[in-house]
């Protein structure tokens, strides 16, 4: 018996005796019906509670946050940010075509190349896919606008982010992605990685002293549009 | 790894006599047991998720068969690959024969309790792949050659001296003279020598956290992002789980998520949540193109149809070892093996054999934190005592009488108790006094007491040092 058929019966055994004849059909139905078990309260805000809420809560993981009324002005923004925390003004920025409309052009300063992030890297500007009040933490997609090294390598990380794009919990910014790519059957068409994100990379792994900056970046910053 | 969870009693004297690990121990009440209270308080619905969370592994593990075939077949239509592996030497190979077939040189790893239980790192060694871990926790004990002490932070037995002597001593080409005094210079160092190493890996092993059997996801859960540059660089990424990990649908592991970090570290949420599904698209400019899933039986199966079925709803979240007054009082490796505290009492004897670890069960007051406080709601203190019970049916235990020492008779006997080292004593006293009422006996007064010089007591009375605790 092949180990795979050979696990599966003997688990079988131990779990399947007394089970309904159509278990199959039980277990088909509960991954099909994706229900929401339970939303602590403070994921079911009202919109203008919620916001505020994912920006405390990001805070308090150690992420930074400037508002901006307009998406026009991302650039200026990101320019400042990077001229106060005296940053390089190279950055490597997701190939995200609304991003990229943001009219960078006004910030000449700015050295701009898109694409996957590179070692060397030293910032690196995303968008995200939706962010979640409850423990103000982003959700980034995986593809080809969104390269997931951009999170990951650069030791200052920006995500742009919209006020729209802010859910309660975690479980709506499932139903957001399952409405904005459907697969087979209907299935939800996962990307290659889904990345929560809340606050910078951290380790306690040393006597129990937290660090931030262990692997991950050091720096989060979130700048978010209006409306 | 091979247990030495047979001379647990040896090893427990040995550990209460350790001045420096007793020092670290005291980390664990500051840090995280403060922690958990507060984060659980701060969300009123916690007690109500651990019942949600406890009904959702219930359901699953009652159609684990169901569960775990529809994930694999999700992982299949995503691009990736599912291996079957009855136990730890079939996982090994497997794991081995796909680093071969990536010319794999070096591997980067995340932290993962399985590889740990499996024995991989030896393993790969010794067939010429060379595994780096990248977690700075398990950075540390590898390059110390030990093993974990405590399921979510690995190094809590060893100081900032220590991590100084190691990296001293591994990281060679840097100057012997450099000052390495301070937490932050030190984590400094290993990110700038791992970051070259997960720019260099061929292959990035990782664990689970949840595999989603809704989407054939993976999930991982990180502070540092080491796990995710580990799976994100390589060419291949290559997951290892075990069967218990299986849940039904993302929502289910969202319910889930919410007790993980709150009981593990006190975090609201941890750093890195990652969800990954088969290798990169065609049209992605990053990510691994293979994607395999290795999943682990190990002994797990035969816990399933039996009361020990309960035990495979944990999470791995670490609660139940920093509430545990033996935990706190030894360490993790006294108890021998991969998984210390109760959660390992009970699953050791499972996963090595109970002859291999028959002191396990015993390691224990039964004052029930462990258990009021697992988010999974599982019954350790329950559990050790059908182990015991199961010893003594089968003539592995000790004569009753060396473990069942009464509280009075013990505390009578040894009015310096409370001196024996600070955090212990405190520990101890505290577990005793909240719990008083249905304490039975100390079962391990034997190893504790024995071998150790006690100081004349101090001042205080136990009395008042236990009014105190209450
Ligand atoms: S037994 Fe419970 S408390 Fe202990 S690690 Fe598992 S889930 Fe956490």
């Amino acid at each position: 018996m092949s180990a795979r058929e050979d696990m599966l019966s003997r688990i079988r055994g131990a779990v399947g005796k007394g089970r309904a004849a159509d278990a199959g059909h039980t277990v088909d139905a509960r991954l099909a019906a994706h229900r929401m078990n339970l939303i602590p309260a403070r994921g079911q805000l009202a919109p203008d509670a919620k916001i505020k809420l994912f920006e405390t809560m990001a805070r308090e993981a150690s992420a930074t946050l400037t508002r901006v009324p307009l998406p026009s002005d991302v650039p200026e923004a990101i320019a400042q940010f990077l001229k106060s925390e005296n940053l390089p003004s190279r950055v490597a920025m997701a190939p995200d075509p609304w991003l990229g409309s943001l009219g960078w052009e006004r910030q000449p300063l700015l050295a701009i190349r898109r694409g996957r992030a590179e070692p060397s890297d030293e910032v690196g500007v995303t968008v995200a896919f939706s962010a979640i009040a409850e423990t103000g933490t982003l959700m980034l997609l995986s593809g080809p606008d969104t390269p997931t090294t951009l999170n990951l390598l650069p030791e200052t990380h920006i995500v742009v982010l919209r006020e729209s794009q802010v859910v309660g919990a975690y479980e709506e910014a499932w139903a957001r992605l399952r409405e904005a790519r459907v697969g087979e059957g209907g299935a939800v068409a996962m990307p290659r990685t889904v990345n929560f994100i809340t606050g910078p990379s951290r380790s306690a792994d040393i006597e129990q002293q937290l660090q931030m900056g262990a692997h991950g970046p050091r720096r989060l910053h979130i700048v978010l549009v209006e409306g | 790894m091979q247990p030495t969870s047979a001379t647990f009693k040896g090893n427990a004297t040995d550990a209460l006599a350790d001045a420096k690990l007793q020092k670290a121990l005291g980390h664990i009440k500051t840090g995280f047991i403060e922690r958990r209270r507060k984060a659980a308080d701060r969300l009123p619905e916690f007690e109500a998720l651990r019942d949600a969370a406890k009904a959702i592994k219930d359901h699953t593990l009652a159609h684990l068969d169901l569960y775990l075939e529809r994930f694999e077949a999700r992982v299949i239509a995503a691009g990736g690959q599912v291996h079957w592996c009855r136990d730890a030497a079939e996982a090994r190979t497997t794991i081995l024969e796909i680093c071969r077939a990536h010319d794999a040189r070096t591997v980067t790893k995340g932290k993962s309790m399985v590889a740990e239980e499996i024995g991989l790192n030896d393993y790969l060694e010794a067939n010429g792949v060379e595994p780096i871990e990248t977690d700075l926790g398990e950075y540390i004990i590898q390059l110390r050659h030990e093993p974990p002490s405590h399921i979510i932070a690995p190094a809590i037995h060893v100081n900032k001296e220590e991590v100084a002597d190691a990296f001293r001593a591994a990281h060679t080409h840097l100057p012997h003279e450099r000052v390495l005094d301070e937490a932050s210079t030190l984590l400094a160092e290993a990110r700038k020598i791992l970051r070259e190493k997960f720019v260099a890996a061929d292959v990035g092993i990782t664990g689970a956290n949840f595999l989603i059997a809704e989407t054939g996801s993976t999930v991982i859960v990180t502070n540092e992002g080491n796990g995710d540059l580990t799976q994100t660089l390589p060419k291949a990424h290559i997951v290892l789980g075990s069967i218990e990990k299986v849940v039904p649908t993302l929502e289910d592991a969202a319910t889930i998520l919410r007790l993980l970090a709150r009981s593990a570290t006190g975090q609201e949420f941890s750093v890195y949540t990652t969800f990954s599904t088969g290798p990169r698209r065609a049209e992605d400019p990053d990510g691994p193109g293979a994607f395999h899933v290795v999943i682990l039986d190990n002994g797990r199966s035969r816990m399933l149809g039996t009361e020990f079925q309960e035990m495979l709803r944990c999470i791995r979240c670490g609660a139940c070892l920093n509430h545990c007054p033996v935990y706190g009082a030894i360490g993790g490796h006294a108890y021998g093996w991969v998984y210390p505290g109760p959660m390992g009492a009970v699953l050791t004897p499972w996963l090595v054999g109970l002859e291999q670890a028959r002191d396990l069960p015993n390691a224990s007051t039964f004052c029930g934190k462990c258990e009021a406080v697992c988010p999974m709601r599982i019954p350790l203190p329950k559990l050790m005592r059908r182990l015991r019970e199961e010893e003594y049916e089968r003539k592995l235990s000790p004569p009753a009488s060396r473990w069942a020492v009464s509280l009075w008779a013990f505390v009578a006997r040894r009015p310096a108790l409370y001196r024996l080292g600070a955090s212990f004593t405190a520990r101890l006293l505290g577990a005793l006094g909240r719990r008083s009422g249905r304490f039975r006996s100390l079962p391990l007064a034997k190893a504790w007491t024995a071998g150790r010089d006690f100081p004349a007591p101090e001042g205080r009375s136990f009395q008042s040092l236990w009014a105190e605790r209450r």
